[in-house]
């Protein structure tokens, strides 16, 4: 177990390291650097000189790197070059609401999406086919389209719920949890589907395994071999497929916390970028790269104990 | 050069011409559809300008927030701007970005893939380090690193969308090549000389082709959302020219007012995404119609259900009597009997063995009496007399109580039998606790018991281990302990040794002798083995082609075989087969017989 933990992490760091030099060559090849961007065209030369070189734009770029890189290993990302704020203390101030609304997503469309999925299994007929249809439906809308039609629809007609902003967990948890529902819907819509029909599809294939067959031969009732012997034996291309989904939801913060005006990591993302603030953007990335290194992690300990025959030994 | 192609040519499966797959998508409604409204939105996104009605970006203060009316078919928006004619117009920067992200990742996508999963080895593992890397990137922001870097150049976004798109589509190619790269054909145009890209060009795209329009069509879809999703985040195409996506944010806007403003640009991303997707179906459709002819299903069930019943009394002196059992499948609205009008008794403390080929029947007919067949297949009409009550084996729900309490069954795959999840002394302990409430312990203490009576030497460790850390014999060993823990009076053992070793057989048999001389039981042995039969049976039925032709006590078969198809297939035993010369076969014996 704890070789497979240091096996992933000590792959992960070659995946840091490529991701954030891509972000450094890309900027470095671009036309027009950042202190240009930041000037808008107004200011001297020696103002655009002297902000360069404020930057550190002016020394070679595997040099900004190593410069980076080497801060960020001691657990400094930088300064925002638009605030001048501490990168990791920003995103740490975001982290929380998009943790919030991730597993809030997580724990809907799992607990709906598997419940779903087996019913439509065993059952199959109505739920079923409306799995399919609504999955069509959660494929075709984009997640930010729902997230405004169920705003305006719980918000703005019904004022069932607060359309927009965010109240903390300490502060009020009554309009903390309020707050989460209609964005937590929007993250896991899509989702939901995703792991139902997953659900479907390996429980369909379980069940006419051999084991099956011979746990009824013994007497075993339907519902253990149903909750605990297929079920688990099915779980494991939806582990996986939690995982996919977990990352999506992980992205989909970006459209959905810009949506409902959260103060979360992904609406951080979204302001660095139109504020081309390349320093948080490359915290960011940072940031959402070990968030799926993690995810990764976790699917992969799942498996280990879900699956005897992928323990490792 | 040309030798080859004419060696290699006819083994390739037909794959007709483009022209033909397009009428096939079009004479299927959905896929007409999509094929329409993709025309239509390509035409329009390029003759966007000559088409609109309106100037999309002409205010009109005077007519703001209008529905939908003659003069504005899709009504105007907070600047009383015409939203056809910006939906119009829009649709040009989604098209395009669409075509820029889809040719990239279909260029980089489908030569990665096929290169993989053609040439294998260390190609192979290079492009899957590569596939790697972009799909543990998170995407979503890596593109807004290039939209800030490249000051919003959507172009060169779309372009890096195609790249992070050609990692998944380069994995899903690579396992459709994989899948036709190591059919025989492609070898013999191998040996024949043909070069790798005449090969890959020639014989393994035209066969990949569903994959990739399916794939392609999915990602078409895919990047249709990037793209409204960028415009709506402010990062794409500036206000105020028009973008989908940035119509949906201006609709967000106005949703306290004039909600309508979702509507339009809604539907349109919506509709254009379900067109990608159905376009991707109908082409695996059609191409999946060329490969298997498909019949569209129909009942027919009438056939077998009345009439055929058999009238024939029980035999009351049988541990287990079967009258009339009639088992089909249905496939394609088909209706096939497997086997028909099956009649036998088991009496008590018997072994019956049911011989015949695969296919006749033998285990299906051991199958029904405890309610297992498989999906697809089922009773029509059958009773069952066991322990003086009489039971209908076409009512599964019914059978339930029997099953382990008082007939059990072990099966042919033992290995497959166990629940790969769950160690040996689960098994176990869960059959001890079903059938008798106890504790945990207790229960644990019986499974041992029964595991030292199937003779498992080390049953402690044995307890302890999972299904794929045994081996055959004794996982056969587990399925007969598992089997007997709640002291059937019926055991019904389906091929039980076939799958094992020569003398792990031997060993199995005797143990299932031993037992049943112990406790009495009554068993019925499906075997495909006269050997088996001869060894272990005391009474044989013969089934052929879903009947039973004689039943007779193994002395009788082995000395008299009372029918042409016993004598044939005791005549087909390999073990009897002179050494040297071609072992017979079934037709070779019938055919003799007939003569």
């Amino acid at each position: 177990m704890i070789r497979l933990i240091l096996k992933r992490i000590a792959l992960s760091v070659p995946l840091v390291i490529v991701v954030t030099m891509l972000t450094f060559v890309l900027n470095n090849m671009a036309p027009g650097d950042m202190a240009a961007t930041l000037l808008q065209g107004e200011g001297s030369n020696a103002q655009y000189e002297e902000l360069r070189v404020k930057l550190g734009l002016d020394r070679p770029v595997l040099e900004q790197y190593g410069d980076w890189l080497g801060s960020a290993a001691q657990g400094d990302l930088g300064k925002s070059f638009f605030t001048g704020e501490s990168v990791v203390s920003l995103l740490n101030q975001r982290f929380w609401v998009s943790f919030s609304l991730v597993i809030g997503a997580l724990i809907l469309c799992v607990s709906v999406g598997i419940s779903l999925g087996l019913v439509s299994a065993l059952r199959g007929g109505f739920i079923a086919r409306a799995v399919d249809v609504v999955s069509v439906a959660a494929l075709i809308f984009p997640s930010f389209w729902v997230a405004i039609v169920l705003m305006s629809v719980f918000s703005v007609w019904l004022r069932w719920l607060p359309a927009v902003g965010y109240t903390p967990l300490t502060e009020n948890p009554r309009l903390w949890f309020l707050g989460l529902i209609l964005p937590v819907i929007s993250v896991a819509l899509h989702s939901i589907t995703t792991i139902a029909k997953q659900t479907r599809d390996s429980m369909g294939d379980t069940m006419n395994r051999d084991f099956i067959r011979s746990l009824r031969a013994c007497g075993i009732p339907e519902r253990a071999i149903i909750f605990k012997h297929a079920l688990r034996n099915a779980s494991l291309p939806v582990v996986t497929v939690i995982g996919l989904v977990t990352v999506s939801a992980i992205s989909g913060t970006v459209f959905v916390e810009r949506v409902f005006v959260l103060p979360g990591l992904g609406s951080l993302a979204v302001e660095a970028a139109l504020n081309s603030d390349i320093a948080l953007l490359q915290g960011v990335t940072v940031y959402f790269t070990l968030l799926i290194i993690a995810v990764n992690l976790i699917v992969d300990l799942s498996y280990g104990w879900l699956n005897p025959k992928a323990r490792v030994e | 050069m040309t030798d080859a192609v004419q060696i290699d040519t006819p083994a390739v499966p037909r794959v007709a011409g483009r022209p033909n797959l397009l009428l096939s998508i079009l004479l299927r409604p959905l896929g007409l559809f999509s094929v329409l409204w993709l025309s239509i939105v390509v035409i329009v996104a390029v003759f966007a300008h000559q088409i609109a009605p309106y100037d999309p970006m002409q205010q009109n203060l005077l007519a703001i927030k209008q529905y939908p009316s003659a003069a504005h078919l899709l009504g105007t928006d907070a600047f009383g701007r015409d939203i056809l004619s910006r939906l119009i117009v829009g649709s040009s920067g989604t098209i395009l970005g669409v075509l820029q992200a889809l040719s990239v990742a279909a260029l980089l996508g489908i030569s990665l893939g096929v290169v993989a999963g053609y040439f294998g080895r260390w190609v192979d593992r290079a492009i899957g380090v590569y596939v790697e890397i972009i799909m543990a990137l998170p995407n979503i922001i890596i593109l807004l690193v290039i939209l800030t870097i490249f000051q919003r150049n959507m172009s060169i976004a779309m372009i890096a969308v195609g790249i992070i798109g050609s990692a998944n589509t380069a994995r899903i190619i690579r396992s459709a090549t994989l899948g036709v790269r190591n059919e025989l054909y492609i070898e013999a145009a191998r040996i024949t000389g043909l070069s790798d890209l005449a090969i890959i060009r020639r014989h393994i795209i035209p066969r990949i082709l569903g994959p990739i329009t399916v794939q392609l069509s999915i990602f078409a879809a895919i990047s249709i959302l990037i793209q409204t999703g960028i415009s709506f985040l402010g990062l794409g195409v500036q206000p105020p020219f028009p973008s989908w996506g940035g119509m949906i944010l201006e609709a967000s806007v106005a949703i306290n007012d004039f909600p309508w403003l979702l509507v339009p640009s809604g539907l349109t991303v919506a509709i254009t995404i379900l067109a990608f997707g159905l376009l991707g179906d109908s082409v695996r459709d059609s191409l999946a119609a060329r490969w298997t002819h498909t019949s569209t299903p129909q009942k027919q069930r009438a056939g077998f259900r009345a009439g055929t019943t058999s009238q024939q009394a029980f035999d009351d002196s049988a541990a287990l009597s079967v009258r009339g059992l009639t088992i089909v499948t249905r496939k394609d609205g088909v209706e096939k009997a497997l086997v028909e009008d099956l009649n036998f008794d088991l009496a008590a403390g018997e072994i019956l063995g049911i011989a015949g080929e695969s296919g006749s029947g033998k285990t299906l007919s051991s199958l029904a009496v405890l309610g297992l067949l498989p999906a697809g297949v089922e009773v029509v009409s059958g009773q069952m007399r066991f322990s003086s009550k009489t039971y209908d084996l076409s009512n599964t729900r019914a059978l339930r109580p029997l099953r382990g309490q008082q007939i059990a069954m072990i099966f042919q795959e033992p290995m497959a039998a166990l629940d790969p999840c769950f160690t040996i002394g689960h098994h176990l302990v869960e059959v001890i606790r079903r059938h008798t409430p106890m504790s945990r312990a207790e229960a644990r203490a019986k499974a041992i018991e029964a595991l030292a009576e199937v003779q498992i030497a080390d049953v402690e460790t044995v307890m302890k281990k999972y299904p794929h850390q045994i081996s055959g014999g004794m996982a056969q060993r587990v399925g007969i302990a598992r089997a007997l823990i709640p002291a059937p009076q019926v055991l019904l053992a389906d091929e039980p040794t076939t799958a094992l070793d020569v003398t792990v057989q031997a060993e199995i048999l005797d143990l299932l002798r031993e037992s049943q001389k112990k406790r009495k039981m009554s068993v019925v042995f499906v075997t495909h083995d006269w050997g088996v039969v001869a060894d272990i049976c005391d009474r044989a039925m013969v089934m052929y082609h879903g009947k039973a032709l004689e039943t007779a006590s193994v002395e009788d078969i082995f000395a008299r075989p009372s029918h042409a198809y016993t004598r044939a297939l005791l005549a087909a035993d390999p073990h009897a087969a002179p050494i040297g010369e071609r072992l017979p076969t079934i037709q070779d014996m019938l055919k003799e017989g007939s003569r």
